[in-house]
């Protein structure tokens, strides 16, 4: 899985793989997003994104639900089946199901049309911040190694593969185990929200991370809810 | 309560429980099952009837058995009496010696008399003038007859007065046996002597005894027999009834539970399987219309979500593009620019509007749905508030939020409640024209409450509920440069509704509004009260007499 912080590659600010039918749209955002300054390339159905993707290597992926073709929930499966690449999936639809079932197809985000360019670019930007250069460092929390430079976890030497996304919430939970973070906080700390955003986010993205890091997901041990305030990492 | 006293009485209860329990177990089936109360108040009613009618038939066959006994006994020992007594008056008796041999004499001719299966034992007491003697004679299968075996009362009957008397009583014999029988007797007199002597002939009655147990034995089984059957017969029949019932009750359960599919097996054509006919067209008429109405929502979900997508697409694109003009406005020239600005101002509006029109869509449609957790409504009320501040600035309103110290858990959909008192306050901000809006939380075990009081131009009579209306407006020559889409309460409204809370406005001219959000603090419980009053206090009349509406709405102050 490619778990490289990317930025920057281009020289630019990154190469956007947009993955829309509706042409239109796919101009507009083209224009602004080339506008911030960003690389961008469009993709008209969703059986043809998966070799775009994998032709082009993009820094991050704007995927409409809706699409003729291999449907937008499947490609963020696929995409996320062979890459940790940022995903914001851009919806139509303001329905908690459409929402749910596509952050739990991978995607890290989400962006309800119609939206503010703005709004897109912010989020963009947040999903393409690594946390600059790391001094090498090394977080325990009960039994698994964070290597902070390196964007690896590992349970007694084997490597847990997690997205970007995942190891900075693990990261950000890990380094300060005990204390507990509200939805609100995690969504400004991991997410870049400024102000209250969908607590959906949180709730889809800790099930995904206690699916890979958690003995037994049901019964999570290091990630754990705090009723009706939040999450914490649990040190012991 | 000591130690012993405690496991006493715990050993007790233990004890009692056991047939108390049974006892409820029983009690509930009986209230339960018509087939039960049926079958029992049968066994009980024929119970009772056997019983009456076992009871004369033995008395009618035991008197029967008797009286044709006796009255043959009676004839009989009338003959013996008559033939003892010439037999006495035949021998001239001289001395009190002669007088007893003659007597043993004659009791021996009598119970010999009778042949070898004699039926009758003699008894001859006397003379009765002196100290009775008890002359015991002849031995029926060698056990001798005791004196014992005659009734008190009829020897003085006898010995008092001519003539034949008798008596049931029970003979015993010396060695101990005894057995029922009907006792005769009679005077006789030596003239010789001018004795007179007390002649008893008994006859058992153990065979009349042994029939009558026998007919009793036979009555009681035969009585068993058919409170069995009846009991049988209650039960089938009762079950031929309550089966369909229960059955019927089954499948009604289930398609209450959304089994539309279920029907009543129908065999025959008696009223049972008439009954099943027309329970299985109620079916099949409400899971019909069940279904036109699931397929009229579905389409209608569809619609919306379709009309969603395909709106949303292109607005997007517009809004976009709105941008950039936006953006770059002071390259054009001012009319240009202004253009582009009211764009820009527009879209906002338009989109704020789609959004309201697809969530009141949804409302209508049946499609919105609750997503519960648990959250504090004071956290909620600041990030709501905290959304409102820019606008209030603009407006130049001074929100104040006003909370409990505790934390006041309730079990909601964060996403709505928020939108409610976003609503809330945004319509206070744009309605009121109040430089203060006081936003308050507070809680109880069963309910929070906030209120959004406005110090502004207030409600006029019965605009309380018409606020909640869709695109109502206070005052129809307002401008609606105000702002809003004129959904935001109507959706604030079925927000509160879909949590099973309440919303409710008050206001009067010139005194300003108070809207209130009261939500249980388990989803789904019922409310009966809200921790905070409708009226605010410093507006409630003192005076009495007011109307029931003003009265009512002080529900919940303390």
């Amino acid at each position: 899985m490619n778990t490289e912080p990317t930025a920057g590659r281009t020289g630019g600010k990154g190469t956007v793989l947009i993955v829309d039918d509706d042409t239109a749209l796919a101009e507009m955002l083209t224009i602004v997003l080339s506008n911030e300054g960003f690389e961008t390339v469009v993709c008209g159905s969703g059986d043809k994104a998966l070799a775009m993707f994998r032709d082009k290597r993009p820094d991050i992926v704007l995927l409409d639900l809706m699409l003729p073709g291999m449907d937008g929930v499947d490609v963020c499966k696929a995409i996320r089946a062979e890459s940790g690449v940022p995903i914001v999936m851009l919806t139509a639809k303001n329905d908690t199901v459409d929402i749910v079932v596509g952050l739990e197809s991978g995607a890290d985000d989400y962006i309800v049309k119609p939206f503010k360019p703005k709004e897109l670019v912010a989020r963009i930007r947040a999903r393409l911040r690594r946390l600059g250069e790391e001094a090498p460092e090394t977080i325990t929390i009960a039994d698994l190694a964070i290597d902070v430079a390196g964007h690896s976890v590992k349970r007694s030497g084997e490597e847990i593969a997690l997205t970007p996304l995942e190891f900075d919430l693990l990261l950000c939970l890990a380094r300060k185990p005990w204390q507990v973070f509200t939805r609100e906080v995690l969504l400004e700390q991991v997410w870049g929200y400024r102000h209250a955003a969908d607590t959906r986010l949180v709730n889809v993205h800790v099930q995904r991370l206690r699916s890979k890091i958690e003995r037994d997901p049901e019964h999570p041990e290091i990630v754990v809810t705090v009723r009706g305030v939040g999450y914490k990492a649990n040190a012991g | 309560m000591t130690a012993t006293q405690a496991g006493t009485t715990r050993r007790w209860r233990t004890v009692v429980g056991l047939p108390a329990r049974y006892l409820r177990a029983v009690h509930l089936r009986w209230l339960r099952s018509i087939q039960a109360r049926v079958v029992i108040g049968t066994v009980v009613l024929s119970a009772i009837v056997i019983a009456l009618v076992g009871w004369m038939l033995t008395r009618q066959v035991a008197e029967g058995l008797t009286d044709s006994k006796r009255e043959q006994s009676v004839s009989e020992a009338r003959a013996g009496i008559h033939l003892a007594q010439e037999q006495l008056n035949a021998q001239p008796v001289t001395d009190t010696r002669s007088l007893s041999d003659t007597t043993g004499k004659l009791v021996q001719s009598l119970s010999t008399r009778g042949g070898t299966a004699r039926q009758y034992e003699v008894v001859l007491l006397g003379p009765l003038t002196a100290k009775p003697i008890c002359e015991q004679v002849g031995k029926k299968k060698s056990r001798d007859v005791s004196c014992q075996s005659i009734p008190n009362q009829l020897l003085k009957d006898v010995s008092t007065q001519d003539g034949v008397a008798w008596a049931y009583s029970t003979m015993s014999f010396r060695d101990g046996g005894s057995e029922p029988a009907i006792v005769i007797g009679a005077q006789i007199h030596a003239p010789s002597t001018g004795d007179s002597f007390a002649l008893f002939y008994l006859y058992s009655m153990s065979d009349q005894a042994d029939t009558l147990s026998l007919i009793k034995r036979a009555m009681v089984s035969a009585g068993l027999a058919l409170v069995i059957l009846v009991a049988g017969v209650a039960w089938l029949v009762t079950r031929q009834v309550v089966t369909p019932v229960r059955l019927a009750r089954r499948i009604a359960e289930r398609l209450a539970a959304g089994r539309l599919e279920e029907r009543m097996h129908v065999r025959g054509q008696d009223d049972i399987a008439r009954l099943g006919i027309s329970f299985n067209q109620m079916a099949a008429s409400l899971q019909r219309q069940i279904r036109q109405l699931e397929e009229l929502s579905r389409m209608q979900r569809r619609f919306v979500s379709d009309v969603s997508h395909e709106l949303r697409t292109p607005l997007t694109t517009v809004r976009m593009a709105a941008d950039v003009l936006h953006d770059t406005r002071g390259d054009f020239d001012p009319p240009t620019a202004r253009a582009a600005e009211l764009l820009q101002v527009e879209l906002d509006r338009f989109e704020s509007l789609l959004t309201d029109l697809l969530e009141v869509s949804r409302f209508d449609a049946g499609a919105a749905r609750l997503d519960l957790e648990l959250v504090d409504l004071n956290e909620c009320a600041e990030r709501s508030v905290a959304a409102c501040r820019a606008l209030a600035e603009r407006y130049g309103s001074d929100v104040e939020l006003i909370i409990d110290a505790r934390p006041c858990l309730v079990q909601c959909d964060t996403r709505r409640v928020e939108r409610i008192i976003r609503n809330l306050v945004v319509n206070a901000i744009h309605y009121s024209h109040a430089p203060r809006i006081e936003v308050r939380v507070a809680a109880d075990e069963q309910a929070a409450a906030l209120t959004v009081r406005d110090w502004g131009v207030g409600l006029h009579a019965g605009e309380s509920t018409l606020v909640f209306n869709r695109f109502w407006r206070a005052d129809r020559a307002r401008t609606r440069s105000a702002g809003g889409t004129g959904l935001g309460l109507a959706i604030a409204l079925e927000d509160a509704q879909l949590h099973g809370g309440w919303l409710q406005a008050w206001g009067e001219p010139d005194k300003g509004a108070q809207f209130r959000l009261t939500l249980p603090r388990d989803a789904g419980a019922e409310l009966t009260r809200s921790p905070l009053p409708l009226v605010p206090r410093e507006e409630r009349p003192i005076e009495i007499g007011q109307s029931y509406e003003r009265l009512d709405l002080g529900v919940g102050e303390s």
